[in-house]
């Protein structure tokens, strides 16, 4: 990819920025997940060079960048199923890159993801899948079970939907019953991955209120991992714009939108040429067509 | 709720017929039935010739197995095979004038030890040992000999 | 000149590395399966007590099999008789049949077989589930979900195997055995005390079941333990996991049948 260097944000940002101007409804906006330093590679792809992130608590952060810059690694980093190269990855106090198994799984009990597909299971019904955490980690019985997990569906809309079979819903309904599933628990904080991406215009309007709704009424804290950037900024408190490896920009919807470097309007605005070429890197084209002398 | 008590009779009849089929290789396939267990008496017996008599050949009397073979040795000092047999528990009068034979079944078929009662009054206990023995039939050496005999003959 | 050498020379050293990448690559493979039949193992206990899992697994395994199983070892015990009793008839010794068409069954063909059966139906089946499971982040989400997915889906499906293999295998012998007899003494007029009592004769319940029964375990370890690897393993695409849905069959065949002759050597090569 060419262009990243004509607005490399500098590295005097200043660190930390996130849990300060959080406008959000949260009382006490200090940080929940704290990344300093992070760097990530797979194989000879660098994915994450030395990146400073922070999740505010109770706000709605999201993450933006094009497709393939590590949006989705970020989440499995922070949730610990990646171990990051470098630097340190805290979530409410707990270096979740030092973490054992029983410690990482006592952490992710507090903490829903949301995934793209859903990640229902196939062969229980919407009931069991959104009943399934609350049956492996309290020792509820059933009748506090069933009200849970009405109550749960009830909030995504879909209490009418129990005994359907995951392959009866639309990819829509699926998501919303995976978001039923991941706040079955109480959790602290949702991580979303790509929430948006492949909906119709209502269900994206669905899972744009729901994912707030959730967010203020619960005291949770949500990441949004997205490349729609509307709908996007509409939830938001803060944004992070990352690209290449770096973070290229940061701030509210409001001063992202303000931003006047180039490859952050292009990528805000769906430019579809400018700092990033629309070519994929390549010799002239009347180098490639006239030098092979094919005919 | 149907579904999973459905699962459970299906599996649990699976079980059972995994079970029963491996009863039947036990009880009818195999010798387990007419295994001699551990229990019962031991006999000895000398042959000059053992053939092919291997642990676990049955001992019949009268075609009746009445127990098996249980080791097959060589006496290093009177170069005779020593064969052990177990005996039945419940064939507990075998006369001590008893003479063992070791028979081919058919042609081709296994060798096995063949009891011919005597008429002794006094029975064989356990560790005694059958003194009238005939050894294996060797069938080159039958053949030989008949040829031997028959050449004889011709000559006269 | 000096590209030439030297190009002559990567020619040569070209098929070595590919090897020793192959050869790398497969140990570090040989290396993840043994981890993860370790996590399958270490979640025995946890199994225990959700009973239901395992017998879902049974079911999956051992109930959905028993057809295939029940008219293949029919057929083979079939044209075991059938066979048998051509060979041994000339020979005069028919009524070896029963003695015949059980040892083959008892020893070899019954374990194997229906290795190679349940593998067809029944490992695809578990690399496939798995695989997809990965594919649409299940065992992901159950990660998130702070439950350990090799736990919970991967070790009652290994169990079932291995509950399931024996009995099949048995299944498949009792099955035969009737086969055989059958046609041996149904149609081709073997005699039915012979066939039997030869075989009652000849058959040792330690020599031949029980070392019969041995090899069907060590076969359900094998094929169940490749299944599930080759699904845990699988790319997590709908062209990865077909690939390993059929690396899954030809590995656990060719697995079953190079353990079996080892087996078979320490067991009857006396």
């Amino acid at each position: 990819m060419g262009g990243q260097q004509s607005t490399q944000f500098p590295d005097g940002v200043p660190i930390g920025g996130a849990c300060d101007t959080v406008s959000g409804p949260a009382a006490a906006p200090d940080c929940l997940v704290r990344i300093r330093g992070l760097s990530f590679s797979r194989g000879a792809q660098v994915i994450f060079d030395r990146v400073d992130l922070d999740i505010a608590r109770g706000a709605v952060t999201a993450v933006m960048g094009p497709s393939g810059t590590g949006k989705t690694t970020l989440l499995k980093l922070i949730s610990g199923q990646l171990r990051p190269d470098a630097g340190s990855i805290e979530v409410d106090g707990e270096p979740v890159e030092t973490l054992g198994r029983s410690a990482l799984y006592k952490l992710r009990r507090r903490m829903g993801m949301l995934f793209q597909s859903g990640a229902l299971l196939t062969d229980l019904s919407v009931f069991d899948n959104v009943a399934y955490p609350l049956r492996e980690h309290t020792k509820l019985n059933p009748a506090m079970v069933r009200k849970l997990v009405l109550l749960k569906l009830e909030a995504v809309g879909l209490r009418g939907a129990r005994d359907l079979m995951p392959s009866a819903l639309s990819g829509g309904m699926a998501r919303r019953v995976a978001l039923a599933r991941a706040i079955a628990l109480d959790p602290m904080m949702i991580l979303y991955d790509e929430p948006f991406t492949g909906q119709d215009p209502i269900s994206m309007g669905v899972l744009v209120t729901l994912i707030r709704q959730l967010n203020d009424a619960s005291g949770l804290t949500s990441i949004v991992v997205s490349h729609d950037v509307r709908e996007t900024a509409s939830i938001a408190d803060y944004m992070y714009i990352i690209s290449n490896g770096k973070v290229m920009a940061q701030g509210t919807p409001a001063q992202i939108a303000a931003e006047r470097s180039e490859w952050v309007r292009q990528f805000m605005d769906g430019l579809p040429d400018g700092p990033v070429h629309f070519q994929y890197p390549a010799p002239s084209l009347a180098a490639d067509l006239l030098v092979r002398g094919v005919g | 709720m149907a579904k999973q008590h459905s699962i459970e009779v299906l599996v649990g009849a699976f079980m059972a017929a995994g079970f029963v089929a491996l009863f039947f290789l036990a009880m009818k396939v195999s010798n387990l039935s007419a295994n001699v267990a551990d229990d019962g008496y031991r006999l000895t017996a000398r042959f000059t010739n053992a053939g092919s008599i291997k642990a676990r050949a049955p001992v019949s009397m009268a075609g009746v197995r009445v127990g098996r073979v249980e080791d097959v040795r060589l006496d290093k000092k009177t170069y005779q095979a020593v064969v052990t047999m177990r005996i039945d528990p419940t064939v507990d009068d075998i006369p001590e004038d008893t003479f063992a034979n070791i028979f081919t079944a058919g042609l081709l078929g296994e060798q096995y030890i063949g009891l011919q009662p005597g008429g002794s009054q006094d029975y064989l206990r356990d560790g005694d040992e059958i003194t009238q023995t005939q050894s294996a039939l060797i069938l080159e050496q039958m053949i030989g000999q008949f040829l031997f005999k028959k050449a004889e003959e011709g000559g006269k | 000149m000096a590209n030439k050498a030297r190009a002559l020379v990567d020619g040569l050293l070209d098929p070595l590395a590919r090897l020793g990448h192959g050869g790398l690559k497969a140990l570090a493979g040989l290396g993840r399966a043994h981890l993860l039949l370790l996590g399958i193992l270490a979640g025995s206990w946890d199994m225990l007590r959700r009973p239901r899992l395992l017998l879902a697994q049974v079911f999956n395994v051992g109930v959905l099999s028993v057809l295939i199983v029940g008219v293949s070892g029919f057929f083979v015990g079939m044209v075991l008789g059938l066979q048998g009793y051509y060979v041994l008839s000339q020979f005069g010794a028919k009524e070896s049949l029963g003695v015949m068409v059980a040892a083959s069954l008892v020893r070899e063909l019954g374990p194997v077989v229906t290795a190679l059966l349940v593998a067809g139906r029944a490992g695809s089946a578990l690399t496939a589930e798995i695989g997809l499971m990965k594919a649409t982040e299940q065992l992901s989400g159950l990660e998130m979900m702070a439950v350990d997915p090799v736990r919970r889906i991967l070790t009652p499906r290994f169990f079932g195997g291995l509950i399931s293999m024996p009995l099949l295998a048995a299944l498949f012998s009792a099955v035969g055995v009737l086969g055989g007899y059958f046609v041996g003494v149904g149609l081709l007029g073997v005699d039915d005390g012979a066939f039997f009592g030869q075989m009652q004769a000849k058959i040792d319940f330690r020599e031949d079941v029980v070392n019969g029964v041995i090899k069907s375990l060590v076969f359900g370890v094998v094929a169940t333990w490749i299944a599930l690897f080759q699904g845990h393993d699988a790319t997590a695409t709908s062209e990865g996991v077909s690939r390993a849905t059929t690396r899954a069959v030809v590995h656990s065949a060719l697995a079953v049948l190079a353990i079996d002759f080892v087996l078979t050597a320490l067991m009857f090569g006396k």
